[in-house]
């Protein structure tokens, strides 16, 4: 499995800079100063430093909700697809309705990308296409994926989707092919530009409030500390993966 | 015992007949490719739960089957056995072309098959799959040089060490394909260390079982004497590689079915999976394993070449029965990520997949055994490949 740092392109520290004071603009001020404090400068490379993770407090996620897929949907030009069945459509996320059988206790939860620190995608991928970025972010290198699939045997999750068919009006932050795999990127043009995933600012804009995201490796950020204090849950944790995205409440 | 004349074959009217209909199955083929690549994947009956359909099912066999088509020839290099001698150059062509046919299936069902030189410059060595690029490619060459030391009379010599290198080597690639699925952690049905060496003796049960079927037809198509002697050997070889595909089956189905959490997945093949529990019992079990048992020990009909033809072709249908259920079959079961709790959601947690593949996958799939007998008709008839005779009183017994 290779760890890759992003190109430092001075074309794209340009953008962020101007995408920054955007974010500025439209974000509310506490959420703002708290993504900026943990981006890196655009003009270094991505270290391991930073483990971008996320909590999900399934208490506090509202069964019947589904502001996080609309605004992953919304945020990553998904749902254009005109032939694909409906298991062929990609979901990044998908909302997860969970009935324990010996108490009938119910769960409503979000599912994605888990981003593994130990990615099963990237370790089977044999062109190296599927790759975590030394931040902890699992992505596909779409210039290199060549459709084989085997990610989507390997992932544990059911993360991962094929494109089936060719697209029109992408967004420009994701763009995507036809024979290529996507997945959750944990919104990684937003957070490289001090920004939060789509998903979590879905999330507390509806006053939820359930889908933290920060660095696990900053002691001083939330997630760190919820972490720290609270009993947390990776799903299958048993297969050692070490996931990003851990959850409370089940 | 004489000494075996290796010759070509004619290219009378019946050989461009035959590569007429190999031809029009592999242009079948080529008219579903591009309909699958044009439009995209959507018009397959794959989606994102049943990732891996029809064509590889076809793929894999024939890779399975293509290393096992070398068998006949590692017994004359490796084993020393003398009767089989005459039939390595067959055997290590034939283990050639399979692989060239399921190789083709399995590039051409990507989802950018246009990608297929990124496949062959950027590796990725943690990955099975890179490994088995090394290895097919590998297995490619080193048979090609094997073929020319058997073929060539001044390299004879050489042919022993080469069969080594080529028996080691294949051993190698099946691990290869068997852990393809073997590594899986993730997926019920798979995650076994076993699926390997099951994977190598499936290989020697389907490789066999399409060596001995290419054996008959062409020796009848080209009017070769074939004695009894090599048939019965071949048979009986053939009926200890299928018992031992149903020794591993077994094994592996009683090992899932003392683990509590393989529970599932266990009732899931063999009792409530529908198509697949009848692949299972019907494809698998009853055609693929049992009827041809029967047929290569009963006393009367294990002495007809009908009947070993048949039986081979049993054994044939049921590899791809096999292959079916260990593909598809375990891609069905949902994934257990919510151990205890019912799960339901809009990307299908929790369900069985259903999958209905198309014809296209199925012309696809099919055209991988077209190009594996297509290059072998030419194979053999640029290359002294096939003895001219097999009668009994040609070939040593030992």
């Amino acid at each position: 499995m290779t760890e890759k740092t992003q190109p430092d392109l001075a074309r794209r520290e340009f953008l962020s800079q101007g995408a920054k004071a955007a974010a500025g603009l439209t974000l509310a001020p506490g959420v703002m100063l708290y993504g900026v404090a943990e981006a890196k400068p655009a003009d270094q490379a991505v270290t391991s430093k930073v483990r971008w993770g996320m909590l999900i407090d399934t208490t506090k996620c509202a069964s019947g909700c589904n502001a996080c897929v609309q605004a992953c949907n919304e945020e990553n030009g998904l749902g254009n697809e005109k032939k694909s069945r409906a298991e062929q459509v990609p979901q990044y996320i998908r909302k997860v309705e969970l009935r324990e059988k010996a108490t009938g206790r119910v769960v409503s939860m979000p599912m994605m990308c888990q981003h593994c620190e130990n990615p099963p995608c990237a370790d089977v991928c044999p062109t190296g296409a599927s790759f975590k970025r030394a931040d902890g972010v699992v992505l596909v290198d779409r210039h290199i994926c060549i459709g084989c699939r085997y990610c989507m045997m390997a992932c544990p999750y059911k993360a991962r989707s094929l494109v089936h068919e060719a697209l029109e009006d992408q967004k420009a932050n994701n763009p995507r092919g036809k024979g290529c795999v996507e997945a959750c990127n944990l919104c990684i043009p937003r957070v490289d530009e001090g920004g939060q995933p789509a998903c979590v600012e879905a999330c507390a804009a509806e006053g939820h409030k359930a889908m933290i995201f920060g660095d696990l490796n900053d002691p001083k950020s939330e997630i760190a500390q919820r972490v720290a204090k609270y009993a947390t849950t990776q799903v299958r944790a048993d297969l050692g993966l070490n996931p990003g995205v851990r959850y409370q409440g089940i | 015992m004489k000494k075996t004349l290796f010759t070509q074959i004619e290219g009378g009217k019946g050989f461009y007949g035959l590569l007429a209909a190999f031809g029009a199955v592999i242009l079948a083929g080529l008219a579903a490719v591009y309909h699958m690549e044009h439009n995209g994947h959507w018009v397959t009956g794959m989606d994102n739960q049943i990732v891996w359909g029809l064509p590889h099912v076809f793929a894999i066999f024939l890779i399975v089957a293509a290393s096992g088509a070398l068998n006949v020839a590692s017994i004359a290099s490796v084993f020393g056995k003398k009767m089989y001698k005459p039939l390595a150059p067959m055997s290590a062509f034939l283990a050639v072309t399979l692989l060239l046919g399921g190789l083709t299936v399995l590039v051409l069902d990507l989802g950018r098959p246009d990608r297929l030189i990124v496949a062959m410059t950027y590796y990725n060595f943690k990955s099975i799959f890179a490994w088995n690029i090394i290895l097919y490619n590998g297995f490619l060459a080193i048979v090609a040089v094997y073929l020319w030391m058997m073929l060539e009379k001044r390299m004879n010599r050489y042919s022993t060490p080469v069969g080594y290198v080529a028996f080691v080597w294949r051993l190698i690639l099946t691990t290869g394909t068997g852990s393809i699925f073997g590594f899986l952690v993730a997926r019920e049905a798979y995650d076994a260390a076993l699926l390997a060496p099951m994977f190598i003796v499936m290989s020697f049960s389907f490789g066999l079982a399409i060596f001995m079927l290419v054996l008959l037809g062409s020796y009848k198509m080209t009017d070769r004497p074939l004695g009894d002697m090599v048939l019965r050997r071949l048979k009986n070889l053939l009926a200890v590689f299928v018992a031992g595909v149903l020794y591993f089956v077994l094994v592996y189905h009683v090992t899932n079915l003392y683990a509590t959490q393989h529970h599932g997945v266990e009732a899931f093949i063999l009792k409530d999976g529908g198509i697949f529990t009848t692949m299972f019992w019907f494809g698998q079990i009853l055609i693929g394993s049992i009827a041809p048992l029967a047929i290569f020990f009963h006393p009367t009909l294990s002495k007809s070449r009908q009947w070993l033809g048949i039986g081979a072709v049993l054994v044939v249908l049921g590899g791809l029965a096999q292959v079916f259920v260990i593909v598809i079959g375990g891609q069905a079961y949902p994934l257990n990520l919510f151990p205890g709790y019912e799960v339901t959601s809009t990307f299908f947690d929790g369900q069985v997949n259903t999958y209905s593949p198309t014809l296209a996958e199925f012309l696809l799939g099919v055209m991988g055994l077209g190009v594996a007998l297509a290059v072998f008709a030419v194979g053999a008839k640029a290359l002294r490949l096939m003895p001219a005779s097999l009668a009994d009183d040609m070939v040593d017994p030992h």
